[in-house]
C-alpha cells in the first residue's frame, strides 16, 4: 500500500489504515477549501444592506431569527441519540457476525442477543409512538380545531416575527 | 517524527477551538467549535490506538450529541449578548476548572505509561465476540438504560397543559 511511505517504518497495519483516512480527510478539506476558494477569487464583491439582510422569502425580516425553538426538537434528537447509541453497539456486533454465527451453540446466542437488544429498543419506540410523543402534526390539527386563529400561527416554528 | 507531527497536530485541533468554544459570546459559535474539538478528540482516540472509541466518538458525539447541544441552543432564547456579564463567574469557574485540572494531572501522573507500549491492534472484533460471550447480561442492560432513557425523555418533555391560545403562543416566542 503506496500510503504506508509518509509513516515509515512505524506503520503498523492499523496505523496504515488510519493513513488512509487521513488522505481521504485531507483530500475532502482540499476539494472544498479549492471548490470555495476559486469561488471566492472569480465572484464580484460588493455588498448592500439588502443583501447582507436575512433572507426571509422576500418579505423584510422583523425582530431576531433567535428565537426559542419548540422542545419537540429536542424530544426529536434525544430519540434520535437513543438508536445512535444502539447503531454503536450493533457495529462490533456487526463485524463479528460471521465468525461467530457458525460456531456450534453460538449462532443462536449470537442472533438472539441482538434481537433482544433490538426488541427492548423498539419497545420504547412503540411506546413513544403510540403515546404520541412522535405525533408532530396531529396536535398542531388539535389546536387548529379548537382555536382556529392563533393556533395556525403556531405552526410554522420559525415565524417571520 | 513523523507520529509527533500528527499528534500536535490533533491536539491543535482539539484545543484551538476549544479556546473558541470558551471564548466565543455567540453559543451558536461555541456549539460549532465543538464540532472541531469533537473530531479532534476523535482523531486522537485514533492515534492511540482505540478505533471503537474513535467511531463511537464520531457517531454519538459529532452526530448526535451535537445536535442536541444545536438544539438546545435554539431552545435557550438567549439573544446574542455584547455586554460584559460572565465575568462574575470567573472566580467559580476558576477554582473548578482548576480543580479538574489537579484530577487529570494526578490521574496522568500516576499511570504506568511504559506499560502500555504494545503495538496497537483493531480492537473492533474483540470488543464484539466478549459482548457476544462474556458480557451478555451487561450488553442488554445497556437496551434497557436506553430504553429508560428514551420513555425518561418523552415523559419530561410531554405537554401537561392544555391545549389553547395561549399556550399555542408560547411555543413560538420571539426573541424582544
Amino acid at each position: 500500500m503506496s500510503m504506508t511511505s509518509p509513516l515509515g517504518t512505524v506503520a503498523t497495519g492499523l496505523q496504515a489504515h488510519y493513513a488512509t483516512v487521513f488522505v481521504f480527510i485531507l483530500v475532502g478539506f482540499v476539494f472544498a477549501g479549492i471548490a470555495l476558494g476559486v469561488a471566492k477569487l472569480l465572484r464580484p464583491s460588493n455588498p448592500s444592506p439588502a443583501k447582507q439582510s436575512t433572507y426571509e422569502c422576500g418579505e423584510v425580516p422583523i425582530g431576531s431569527s433567535w428565537v426559542r425553538f419548540n422542545v419537540r426538537f429536542y424530544l426529536v434528537a434525544l430519540f434520535f441519540i437513543v438508536f445512535d447509541v444502539e447503531v454503536i453497539f450493533l457495529y462490533p456486533w456487526a463485524v463479528v457476525f460471521k465468525q461467530l454465527f457458525p460456531v456450534p451453540g453460538m449462532g443462536a446466542i449470537v442472533f438472539w442477543e441482538m434481537i433482544i437488544f433490538l426488541a427492548i429498543l423498539a419497545l420504547g419506540l412503540a411506546y413513544v409512538w403510540v403515546k404520541g410523543d412522535l405525533d408532530w402534526v396531529k396536535k398542531l390539527a388539535q389546536r387548529t380545531a379548537m382555536t382556529p386563529a392563533p393556533a395556525a400561527a403556531a405552526e410554522e416554528e420559525v415565524p417571520a416575527s | 517524527m513523523t507520529g509527533d507531527l500528527i499528534f500536535i497536530l490533533l491536539a491543535l485541533l482539539t484545543l484551538v477551538p476549544a479556546v473558541w468554544v470558551v471564548m466565543s459570546r455567540n453559543l451558536v459559535h461555541a456549539g460549532f467549535g465543538l464540532l472541531f474539538t469533537l473530531f479532534g478528540a476523535a482523531g486522537l482516540y485514533a492515534y492511540m490506538g482505540a478505533d471503537f472509541i474513535a467511531v463511537a466518538q464520531l457517531m454519538v458525539y459529532i452526530g448526535g450529541v451535537l445536535v442536541l447541544v444545536l438544539f438546545t441552543v435554539m431552545m435557550t432564547h438567549v439573544p446574542r449578548s455584547h455586554g460584559n456579564h460572565g465575568y462574575d463567574r470567573y472566580v467559580p469557574a476558576s477554582v473548578f476548572a482548576l480543580l479538574t485540572f489537579g484530577v487529570l494531572y494526578k490521574t496522568i501522573t500516576s499511570v504506568n505509561w511504559s506499560a502500555s507500549t504494545s503495538p496497537a491492534e483493531p480492537t473492533i472484533a474483540r470488543i464484539g465476540a466478549q459482548i457476544m460471550t462474556d458480557f451478555i447480561f451487561p450488553f442488554e442492560y445497556v437496551s434497557l438504560v436506553l430504553l429508560a432513557a428514551m420513555i425518561g425523555a418523552a415523559l419530561l418533555t410531554r405537554e401537561e397543559r392544555p391545549a389553547g391560545p395561549a399556550n399555542a403562543a408560547k411555543d413560538t416566542e420571539v426573541a424582544p
